[in-house]
């Protein structure tokens, strides 16, 4: 077996220290594999995305450790943590985290700017994916004044801008209606598709995790379930009972 | 994130908040404002003396007086050695000042002094008036020249000192007055001087004129005669007197050596001061003047930096609150990959951004209404000083004004910076 793209080794994380310490993750150990669509799945504040943040190296687990392609982040200089977050990974949070009376094309950008890259080429590179996720026409609007729907595209184009070789969703359909929902879905695995990028959906619609190759079930802090879902040719004709227990 | 884009989104987050910049800019604004004027003043004024200074001139000159005693308190008693009344040389304009006349003795026992170079007499001459030709006759102040001083010219040459030949400059209002088509055509013409004694005899003499000089404070309306044509109406005016009274002098002019030592200069006045003369240099009499105005400029300088170190409150202030309102932008950039050190650089260049702000506008209008002022007080409180602007600017002052200012608002800066720079990107992206 290839070495995993992102390995999360036994990581224990807890919040706050004595009497008010909060046990978040248990001990949780997963790998993701380089093309892989993964779905975390479980309950409101099981710790979904607190094991999210820990992969994408926006945290530090209190135990255990993180492997980004088979090597421990801990040993990482912070600066390579950036680099990477700026240029392999893509995010979208759970809240849009969109800068306020700033344009659609300069939030979208916001990741190149951070990496230095000139203005000419932010905008090509920034109006071709709003182009992809039909925003072209809303490039210059305010960001502030888009519609839920339209911003959670913003939050995508700003999460693809750079090319990431891995995508974090918390909740990407999370704030929308279903029909709008699916639409995001489409993008990102088409995306998943055509560029074999990684995804690591969070999220707790059932619909959404079974078009995922796996489910990973998290329950207070523990993976209580790991499902691969069968060949994607064939996951449409079956039913999620025929799924193979990993 | 390049340097371009970090300067281009400083300022673009400093507009974001416009009252609250402004108002921060207004804070600095007065600072800067204030401190612009204060040295304005400052500068025109040591500006002023300068000038003044370099046409008194003479930097290698004693003016020595012999002071009467003045050890007790309280009235001094009548001294019959005191400067004789009907002596023409008693200090002009200096009422109720005490000096012991010089006599010639005094003048051989002060030549006698280590490092005096020369000593002369200070003759004061008053003609009654100045002629070309038979043209209108005028009256006249007449300076004696003194090498060393610079005279402004309009025209020609300054009065050689060591010439045998009377020579004298004229002031150049007095230019066409005199009949003269412009100042050039002055010079080589001959000018007469007449001048009265005691006894009521005019005597006149002629002296070549060798140059125009302009309307400076110290040249004002006064010829400048060489040192034989005043001694020429010197001798013509004390016609009648006694020896003793033509020989007294209220001042004598020492000269030195100005390229010796410091110490050689302390040495010169102390043996001075021994004698039991005073001697003051020109140097002293515009020092202590202008150790004064520094002294001024300096406590309104420290009322301007009062204010900016307040302003520099309002920046930490300012800073502070949009740091905190930007708390989930620092968040996300953190999360996507900016390193703590392009935080601080972010925030500690809006500081110094808001800082050029106040103290480039501070300086501007204090520049403009530092000329307003001139151009009023000009030709009101201060008409009777031509060459005076109350309020100049040296350019390199305003720079430190701006530079300093920019510098103080990096170092308010420095406190919201830091704390931007060390925000979890976790904690903030969770923050409500
Ligand atoms: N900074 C923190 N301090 C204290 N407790 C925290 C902190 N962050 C998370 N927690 C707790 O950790 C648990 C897991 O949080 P997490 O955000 O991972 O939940 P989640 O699975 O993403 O839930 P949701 O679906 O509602 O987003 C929660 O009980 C939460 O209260
Ligand atoms: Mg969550």
């Amino acid at each position: 077996m290839s070495i995993p793209v992102l390995a999360a080794r036994d990581i224990h994380k807890s919040y706050g220290r004595g009497a008010t310490r909060f046990d978040a993750l248990k001990g949780v150990s997963v790998d993701i594999q380089q093309g892989e669509s993964v779905a975390i799945v479980g309950k409101s504040g099981s710790g979904k995305s607190t094991l999210m943040h820990l992969l994408a190296l926006l945290d530090n687990p209190t135990t255990g450790s993180v492997e980004l392609s088979g090597r421990d982040a801990s040993g990482l200089s912070g600066r390579v943590v950036n680099q990477t977050r700026n240029e392999t990974f893509g995010f979208v949070f759970q809240q849009f985290f969109l800068t306020p009376n700033t344009s659609v094309l300069d939030n979208v950008t916001l990741p190149l700017q951070i990496a230095g890259i000139g203005g000419a080429e932010r905008k090509r590179r920034g109006m071709a994916v709003l182009e992809q996720l039909d925003l072209a026409d809303k490039a210059r609007n305010k960001a502030t004044d888009l519609s839920g729907g339209q911003k959670q595209r913003v939050v995508i184009a700003r999460a693809l801008v750079n090319n990431p070789s891995v995508i974090f969703a918390d909740e990407p359909t999370g704030n929308l209606d279903s029909a709008t929902g699916k639409v995001v879905e489409d993008i990102l695995f088409s995306l998943q598709e055509e560029k074999g990028i990684t995804l690591i959906i969070v999220t707790h619609d059932e619909d959404l995790a079974a078009r995922c190759d796996r489910r990973v079930y998290i329950r207070d802090g523990l993976i209580t379930d790991s499902l691969h879902a069968v060949p994607a040719a064939t996951a449409a004709t079956i039913a999620t009972a025929q799924e193979v227990r990993a | 994130m390049n340097a371009f884009d970090l300067i281009r989104s400083a300022v673009k987050n400093s507009l974001r908040s416009k009252t609250r910049t402004i108002l921060t800019v207004l804070s600095i604004f007065i600072g800067a404002f204030t401190l612009t004027l204060t040295s304005g003043v400052g500068t025109g004024i040591n500006q002023y003396i300068d000038t003044t200074v370099a046409s008194i001139g003479a930097d290698d000159v004693i003016t020595v007086t012999k002071a009467a005693e003045d050890g007790t308190d309280g009235p001094v008693e009548y001294d019959p050695t005191a400067v004789a009344v009907d002596s023409p040389n008693s200090p002009p304009g200096a009422p109720g000042f005490s000096l012991i006349a010089l006599t010639t003795d005094d003048l051989d026992s002060i030549g006698a002094i280590d490092g005096v170079l020369s000593v002369q007499p200070q003759l004061s001459v008053s003609p009654d008036y100045v002629q070309v030709a038979d043209g209108t006759a005028y009256e006249a102040n007449v300076g004696s020249f003194i090498p060393g001083m610079e005279l402004d010219l309009a025209a020609g040459a300054e009065p050689d000192a060591a010439s045998s030949d009377y020579e004298v400059a004229v002031p150049v209002s007095f230019v066409t007055p005199l009949g003269f088509t412009d100042d050039a055509a002055a010079l080589g013409a001959m000018l007469t001087l007449a001048i009265t004694d005691v006894t009521g005899t005019q005597s006149e003499l002629r002296a070549t004129i060798v140059g125009v000089s302009e309307e400076g404070l110290a040249g004002s309306t006064a010829f400048t005669a060489n040192k034989v044509l005043t001694e020429a109406l010197y001798d013509a005016q004390s016609g009648g007197l006694s020896e003793s009274s033509k020989d007294s002098y209220a001042q004598a002019v020492v000269r030195f050596d100005p390229t010796g030592a410091e110490a050689d200069l302390t040495t010169l006045k102390s043996d001075l001061s021994d004698l039991g003369y005073t001697g003051t240099t020109v140097e002293d009499q515009i020092g202590s003047f202008k150790a004064v105005i520094d002294g001024i400029v300096l406590v309104l300088n420290a009322f301007a930096v009062i204010a900016l170190l307040a302003a520099g409150f309002g920046i930490v202030n300012t800073l502070l609150m949009s740091v905190q309102e930007r708390t989930r932008e620092i968040g996300l950039m953190k999360a996507m990959g900016l390193g703590g050190g392009k935080i601080f650089g972010l925030f500690s260049l809006e500081a110094v951004f808001i800082g050029l702000m106040g103290s480039a506008l501070g300086v501007g209008v204090g520049m403009l209404a530092g000329m307003g002022a001139n151009a009023v007080l000009a030709d009101t409180l201060l008409a009777d000083l031509p060459g005076l602007t109350l309020v100049a600017f040296d350019p390199a002052a305003l720079a430190t004004i701006i530079l300093v200012v920019m510098g103080l608002a990096f170092l308010a800066g420095t406190i919201p910076a830091l704390r931007a720079a060390r925000q979890d990107p976790i904690e903030s992206l969770r923050y409500e």
